[in-house]
């Protein structure tokens, strides 16, 4: 029987992995629409493209937020005090990320379209990166003592093994985004984005191989799958979601490939979790200094209540987000790039 | 200046400029909300291009307020962590639900909204609109439930070193979040109606686009008139509550040095903190303050000398706020009452359109006073008797929040003028002509 803390602790990850699957597609689309838009017209399917649900996406990370907040306090204090300069780093730039898609098309001027596009482009490119390095240095173990004080800087989180899940992350959601971008666009765009995602792919493959080898001599995740082997099962779904990926690419199969690298998120994002545990926050200095899930987690009456308030209204939420995107569904069409309220 | 002050500031930048943006979103969308049905119900387009107006004005508005929130919730962590620790159990919860039941609403439907005109019946159009002015409504409502507990904590036990949650009904049904809800939603839907109102006197006077705006001038105005009473009684009842749950702050908001029975209300009050009393007390309606504060002509108040002077909020400022906030919550009672009278000869009432353009700032003005009362009058607390706010600041480098401080200054005051601009832009533009063929 799972404790409320292990339950908790799941829930939290599938959060995050929800999260880094759907604003993921976003964030990497925006960082590569500067290199595969040849027209403004590009642009403006590129944005209208995410138009109608960026915003829902993004809420899950302030859910996966709230629910560290709510269900681990403690992690979260420590988590966000230590992260500082990179989480605020990373709002501002979801900051300009929100208005870039807001402001661009408010005035007619080359100039101005210009701003936002450099602007779009770093509130989306500068997430992915970072929050690539957070989790990365999560998974290593970050320089905090007993009381929770963070003894390093931000170049302490700028180490290899962090730039390598910063450069991981960028290109799973660069694939991810070129991917949606194929789904929704048509004619030599859709081309241009099918064939970002293809060598991409090649680039995200090394990067993976690299990362899961350094993994295994820079962090302790595996300790966990040699003690319960059929834990494997989940980086080898990853894995060969991964190649299935690479697989429907080649025909051009956009969306079901869209579905296995989103596949390949989620699953590279359990595979960190699920190791992570019983941490989630290791102390690099001291073994005994580490969060834990037991030692940070709320009250059992909160936990409960906040059981019950997920298991009702999550799957209502996931609900009405699917509905969403079959409202929105197929290429964009000119009518839909003609209408007044079209980005 | 320490981590300390700068973490206040900061926090203090962060949540005004949140709530220059929140209250439009929150009285705006139901305006739209009505607009929209009106044109399901009748047909007249003339409707759906007040919500396609007005909308447009809308959208923008409530992306800042989306992207000025995120930071917000974060700040808990980053430079609030021993707050975060000692109360995560409870405030973190209260968070948490909020962003599961209704922002997630709120978000998915104001893109379907946007974007889906052509893509939804009309029906189904309007009630997504309907969603996100609800689902917004009750975001407020958790996140007022969230920040009563800090200004009256209850349903709680401290527990191993922190506070624990003992009665999740007692934290979301508490008199006092329920009272915030009512004056908080109330003023907010006074600020949107001030909005309409003020954008909508501005065309009329220049005699464009008539009928359209004096649609939305009166559609504005029985908003406005109703809830500004709304806000004034909600708001004494809220007073009120106070005295019970938070004396210091009573005390400071009616600069009461002394414990006194039958207390008098002054008019004019110039208080003195250096000199813990009042330089002038001028025009006293006798023991009006005990009625005011315990309905009760007689009832004692406490002075703010009987606590020592590290457990008193800063006197001055919470006073001032709390002054002007009231003073303006009763001018738009009158500005209301004004506007009923001539809201069939609006376009002859040059003087009073004239008044609604320069009043749109009022209700702007009005909320962040509020705000300072609430927020200001709790120090030194976080939580009010529970936790002091020196306690429950994150202990990271004085160097590190500067600089975040800084760039939180400089990107909203960015923000800021780019939004102005915008919305000045689009409210001055008015409606795009009505296409020759429909018309």
């Amino acid at each position: 029987m799972l404790e409320l803390q292990q339950i908790w602790f799941l829930l939290w990850g599938i959060l995050w992995a929800v999260y880094f699957m759907l604003d993921g597609f976003d964030l990497g689309l925006g960082a590569l629409a500067p290199f595969v838009a040849a027209s403004d017209r590009d642009k403006r399917v590129i944005y209208n493209a995410m138009g109608p649900v960026w915003d829902g996406n993004e809420v899950w990370l302030i859910t996966a937020g709230g629910v560290t907040f709510a269900a681990f306090p403690t992690a979260y204090a420590i988590m966000f005090s230590t992260l500082y300069t990179p989480l605020l780093l990373i709002l501002f730039a979801l900051i300009l990320r929100a208005v870039s898609f807001e402001f661009r098309g408010k005035i007619q001027s080359a100039g101005w379209y210009r701003l936002w596009e450099v602007g779009h482009f770093l509130g989306s490119f500068l997430p992915a990166l970072l929050l690539g390095v957070a989790f990365a240095n999560i998974f290593q173990g970050i320089p905090i003592d007993k009381e929770g004080i963070f003894h390093g800087t931000l170049l302490t989180l700028l180490n290899p093994y962090g730039i390598l899940g910063g450069l991981l992350f960028v290109l799973l959601f660069l694939v991810h985004g070129a991917l949606w971008l194929a789904v929704k666009a048509e004619g030599p765009l859709e081309e241009r984005a099918g064939r970002c995602a293809s060598v991409i792919w090649w680039a995200l493959l090394v990067v993976a191989v690299v990362f899961l080898i350094a993994t295994f001599f820079m962090t302790s995740l595996y300790a966990n799958y040699f003690r319960r082997p059929y834990l494997f099962v989940v980086p080898l779904v990853t894995v060969l979601a991964l190649l299935a990926t690479r697989v429907l690419i080649a025909k051009k199969a956009w969306l079901m490939a869209w579905f296995a690298s989103a596949l390949t998120i989620v699953g590279a994002t359990l595979f960190g979790v699920i190791g992570l545990y019983p941490f989630i926050l290791p102390s690099s200095l001291d073994p005994a200094a580490s969060v834990t899930v037991f030692n940070s987690s709320s009250s059992p009456l909160t936990l409960k209540i906040m059981l019950v308030v997920t298991l009702i209204f999550l799957p209502i939420v996931i609900a009405y987000q699917v509905w969403t995107y079959y409202v929105f569904r197929g290429k964009l069409t000119e009518e839909d790039l003609a209408s007044e309220e079209a980005y | 200046m320490d981590a300390l002050m700068m973490s206040r500031l900061q926090f203090a930048v962060a949540t005004f400029f949140h709530f220059i943006f929140v209250p439009l979103t929150l009285g705006l969308s139901f305006l739209v909300a009505i607009m929209e049905t009106q044109y399901v119900r009748t047909g007249d387009e003339e409707y759906k291009r007040m919500a396609k107006f007005w909308g447009k004005i809308f959208i923008l508005n409530f992306v800042l307020g989306v992207v000025t929130g995120i930071t917000l919730e974060f700040q808990f962590g980053t430079n609030w962590a021993g707050y975060s620790k000692y109360v995560g159990d409870i405030f973190g919860s209260i968070l948490a639900i909020e962003a599961t039941l209704t922002f997630f609403l709120e978000s998915t439907m104001i893109g379907v909204w946007h974007f889906g005109w052509k893509k939804l019946s009309a029906r189904g159009h309007a009630v997504c609109i309907w969603l996100v002015a609800l689902a917004g409504s009750m975001s407020a409502y958790w996140i007022l439930v969230a920040n009563a507990w800090m200004q009256s904590p209850v349903g709680y036990v401290i527990r191993q070193g922190r506070a624990e949650l003992t009665d999740f009904w007692a934290v979301i049904t508490q008199p006092f979040a329920i009272l915030s809800v009512i004056h908080v939603l109330s003023a907010a839907f006074v600020l949107a109606g001030f909005f309409v109102m003020g954008v909508s006197a501005y065309h009329i006077l220049r005699k464009q686009n008539l009928t359209f705006f004096k649609r939305s001038f009166r559609l504005g105005l029985v908003f406005a008139l109703i809830f500004s009473i709304v806000t004034v009684v909600g708001g004494d009842l809220h007073g009120r509550s106070m005295s019970a749950t938070q004396p210091t702050k009573l005390a400071a908001v009616e600069a009461q040095w002394e414990t006194a029975k039958s207390v008098p209300f002054y008019m004019l009050v110039i208080p003195s903190e250096s000199q813990e009393r009042n330089i002038v007390e001028w025009f006293g309606l006798p023991k009006m303050m005990s009625w005011l504060a315990h309905s009760d002509w007689n009832a004692e108040i406490r002075g703010l000398k009987s606590w020592p002077l590290e457990e008193r909020p800063p006197v001055t400022l919470v006073f001032w706020s709390f002054r002007f906030m009231v003073g303006l919550g009763f001018l738009f009672v009158i500005l209301m009452l004004v506007g009923l009278f001539k809201r069939n000869k609006l376009e002859e009432s040059r003087g009073f359109l004239h008044l609604m353009v320069w009043a749109i700032p009022l209700p702007y003005i009005a909320a962040s006073l509020g705000w300072t009362v609430t927020e200001v009058g709790r120090q030194p607390w976080i939580v009010y008797g529970v936790m002091k706010t020196s306690d429950a600041v994150s202990r990271i480098p004085d160097y590190q929040v500067g600089i975040s401080l800084t760039a939180f200054i400089v990107v909203y005051s960015i923000l800021g003028v780019i939004c102005f601009y915008l919305i000045r832009k689009f409210a001055i533009q008015g409606p795009p002509p009505v296409p020759a063929a429909t018309r």
